[in-house]
């Protein structure tokens, strides 16, 4: 992109790095807000249907497009309540922590190969660190509010959150010890190839481990049937009770954009990242680490790729919302502390062993040694070996045995 | 000389407010940012006196120094800081915060005597600090950035006590062995450290009643004086709430 | 470019810091450190609340990682001569795992006191007063 400004368009550097930054962080603005917009509309549409109801269909056209960017614009002329009691800065402040969490952790997020805000070399800590921010925005609506239904709802969030960090982290933990490295791009390159190359086949524990980060994801974004911070039938509206107009807007901007966050963790994590089932571009002899055209090309159906997985995953979490019953708040945590962090322990300890042992597979010949595969692309056109060297030394084979000192 | 000292201030802030881009380096501007930021929240957080508005710039300047750590190429440290310190312990300390923010606790004066004398012995060992930081000369030159080798694996592997960093020659770290022992040591550390904090904050059973939480349920008091006198008249040994519903009942 | 710079060098003339035209160096992350942990020694003086002492605390231990890192850092120092390399990043690790548990500790303590007591203020602390 730096390189593209500077020897195509003739920009000066500075002013090439500081395009390329404000263009990547439009570009990131626009994901979570033009995302939260299709979201919102996608939702309704979904709890109609699985309600055997229509949704919108007016604004714009047969079926009501429109009617996000219409609530969007009323929500711009609503009044900007703040109840009497509330700590008012903090009050104002609160939406805005939120939507900041959430945003900082796409900086780390790949779209595609090179398609990165920041390539981070600790990427998953990263974004797991700064998702789990968002709940101090929520702890602070819910006390400057001075309501108590409010205050209930953040109190539940801040034990739940807190607590769902712990299954969730040792469930990201996996593929990172599959892969030898907590850089994203990595560990979606070491999926590359056919479907079978994705953790998530890797062997039968991250299979399990899958379905218990989904379960831990969805809890971690407070999607029902975690819902407890908003519980509509008990709390009114939870943490947002006294929240109005654009500020609101802000917390469910927030919402929608870590659960989009949490799916494309799980594509890139477990579901080969930007690798299609199939390699089509492996079979028709491209490679996305060219810098030309057909590169470029590769990499955008790389993101059309991730964007589908991601989409499918929120799709996937509208889906259980209008489908499963709330839980209560005992039942969410003795599912956190008696069920899902007992089985990652288990998952993680099991993947250890299976990594061990049987590196290749059950079947011989069937999975490509992920080496062998980002061998292969380090020899390809495009010579991607300066910038997989420093990921590479995570690997101990090389590391020189005249470096390591006991 | 006023008259031109005058000018030179007004040439000079009229060149901070559009800024030479082009020679600016943004590692500085950055570092400027989140320094500004952390040295500004911790210095609210001395100043403040709502103790939930303490804990959120202690939020905003720990963040901001996680961020002085990923300018220093420290990432994972970095991460770390996120991770534990703003995301782990700072919900729980803004959690304690809010079970026991009853009305006469949020904000708790200090007399300004005390304040006084705070300030002064703050300054005098903050001038002392900053004449140390400042009196080596090596540690003044601008730094290098540069592209390096990501420090997490070598942290990794010097953890579980295997060192494959190559330390400068000359560099006192030369022949420095791993870090295996101390990192047993602080993880069964942890483990104590959970079980004795569960133990010491678990809801006990209470065969009195609590007198306090008529107090608690009587209108804030307007001063201070009050503030106190309502703590002296509680009798000891009683909460002011019952359990929250995350802690479950108390009684 | 040098005429360019000047005017932004008043940043901070005094100490004799670079200018915003280069990278910081170790001073910078010192001097940061050094505010950090003033302020948390006067918090920790001032504040009556518990919870009030427990975050000077945490600003404290956060002043001394920051100067732990600066001298790790391979960036920071010039011609990267005396960087102490891995070993300030891997105590800062320590520091910041040490607090964790500190302030679990502190606040069973601080909850424990205010279930007793019903009060958070640390000068109500004198039970064993003679």
């Amino acid at each position: 992109m730096v390189e593209y400004l500077i020897d195509r368009v003739g920009l000066p550097g500075w002013l090439a790095w500081t395009a390329a930054a404000a263009l990547a962080a439009v570009l990131i603005l626009n994901v979570i807000a033009g995302g939260a917009l299709v979201f919102i509309w996608a939702e309704r549409k979904i709890a109609a249907r699985i309600q055997d109801r229509l949704g919108p269909t007016r604004t714009g056209g047969k079926f009501g497009w429109l009617q996000s960017l219409a609530d969007g614009i009323k929500l711009l002329a609503k009044e900007d309540l703040m109840p009497d009691g509330a700590d008012g800065m903090l009050f104002r402040l609160a939406p805005y922590v939120s939507f900041c969490a959430s945003f900082c952790a796409f900086i780390a997020l790949p779209f595609a190969f090179d398609f990165v805000g920041l390539r981070l070399n600790v990427a998953v800590f990263f974004v797991v660190a700064v998702l789990g921010l968002e709940v101090f925005g929520v702890i602070l609506a819910g006390y400057a509010s001075a309501s108590k239904w409010s205050l209930f709802g953040s109190m539940r969030e801040a034990a739940q959150v807190v607590s769902y960090e712990v299954p969730l982290g040792m469930c990201v933990v996996v593929p990172v010890m599959l892969a030898g490295s907590m850089d994203m791009v990595t560990i979606a390159e070491k999926q590359a190839g056919w479907f079978w190359n994705w953790y998530l086949f890797h062997d039968p524990f991250t299979f399990v481990i899958f379905w218990v980060y989904v379960t831990c994801a969805v809890a971690s974004v407070n999607r029902a049937p975690f819902d407890l911070a908003e519980a509509e039938s008990e709390l009114v509206a939870g943490f947002h009770t006294e929240y109005s107009g654009l500020r609101w807007s802000f917390f469910f901007m927030a919402e929608y954009g870590s659960m989009f966050l949490v799916s494309a963790m799980a594509a890139v994590l477990f579901l080969g990242g930007w690798n299609g089932p199939v390699p089509l571009a492996t079979l028709a002899g491209l490679s996305e680490g060219t810098g030309d055209t057909a590169g470029y090309l590769v990499r955008l159906l790389g993101m059309v790729n991730l964007l589908g997985k991601a989409t499918l995953g929120v799709l996937v979490m509208m889906w259980i919302r209008w489908t499963l019953p709330r839980l209560r708040i005992d039942q969410v945590m003795t599912t956190c502390l008696k069920y899902c962090t007992p089985i990652a322990a288990v998952m993680f300890a099991g993947a250890m062993l299976w990594q061990l042992f049987l590196p290749g597979g059950l079947v011989p010949g069937m999975r490509r040694p992920a080496g062998e595969i980002r061998e292969g692309w380090l020899e390809g056109p495009g010579g991607r070996a300066a910038a997989s060297a420093p990921t590479g030394s995570g690997d101990l084979v090389l590391v020189p045995a005249a470096q390591v000192r006991p | 000389m006023i008259g031109a000292a005058v000018a030179v201030a007004s040439t000079s802030c009229l060149g901070a407010v559009v800024p030479p881009l082009a020679v600016l380096d943004w590692h500085a501007v950055f570092f400027m940012l989140f320094a500004a930021a952390a040295c500004g929240c911790a210095l609210a957080v001395v100043l403040a006196d709502n103790v939930v508005r303490m804990a959120f710039y202690l939020v905003l300047s720990l963040g901001a120094t996680a961020g002085l750590f990923f300018l220093a190429g420290a990432e994972f440290v970095g991460a770390m800081q996120l991770m534990i310190y703003v995301g782990g312990t700072l919900v729980l300390l803004v959690f304690g915060v809010m079970l026991t923010a009853q009305a006469p606790f949020v904000s708790i004066k200090t007399s300004a005597g005390e304040k006084a004398v705070a300030g002064l012995l703050g300054g005098a060992l903050l001038t002392l600090l900053l004449v140390a930081a400042l009196s080596v000369e090596p540690w003044r030159r601008p730094g290098s950035v540069g592209p390096t080798e990501p420090s997490a694996t070598p942290l990794g592997m010097a953890l579980v006590g295997v060192r494959v960093d190559e330390p400068p020659a000359g560099s006192p770290a030369v022949g420095r062995s791993g870090y295996l022992l101390p990192f047993e040591i602080i993880s069964v550390h942890l483990l104590v450290v959970l079980v004795a904090a569960a133990y010491l904050a678990r809801a006990k059973r209470r065969k009195t009643p609590r007198p306090v939480e008529m107090v608690a349920s009587v209108e804030p008091p307007v001063s201070v004086a009050e503030h106190a006198a309502i703590g002296r008249e509680a009798p000891a040994g009683a909460p002011a709430r019952s359990g929250s519903v995350l802690v479950g009942g108390g009684s | 470019m040098t005429a360019m710079i000047a005017p932004v060098a008043w940043v901070c003339p005094v100490f004799g810091l670079g200018p915003l035209g280069h990278p910081p160096g170790v001073s910078h992350y010192l001097v940061v450190g050094a505010i950090l942990f003033v302020c948390g020694v006067v918090c920790m003086a001032t504040k009556r609340n518990a919870l009030g002492v427990l975050m000077g605390i945490e600003l404290v231990l956060n002043g001394a990682n920051v100067n732990f890192v600066a001298f790790a850092s391979p960036w920071l120092q010039a011609d990267g001569a005396r960087s102490i390399g891995l070993d300030g990043q891997a105590i800062a690790v320590f520091v910041i795992v040490l607090a964790a548990a500190e302030a679990a500790v502190a606040l069973a303590i601080t909850l424990n006191f205010y279930n007793n007591h019903a009060t958070v203020d640390v000068d109500r602390a004198d039970d064993l007063k003679g």
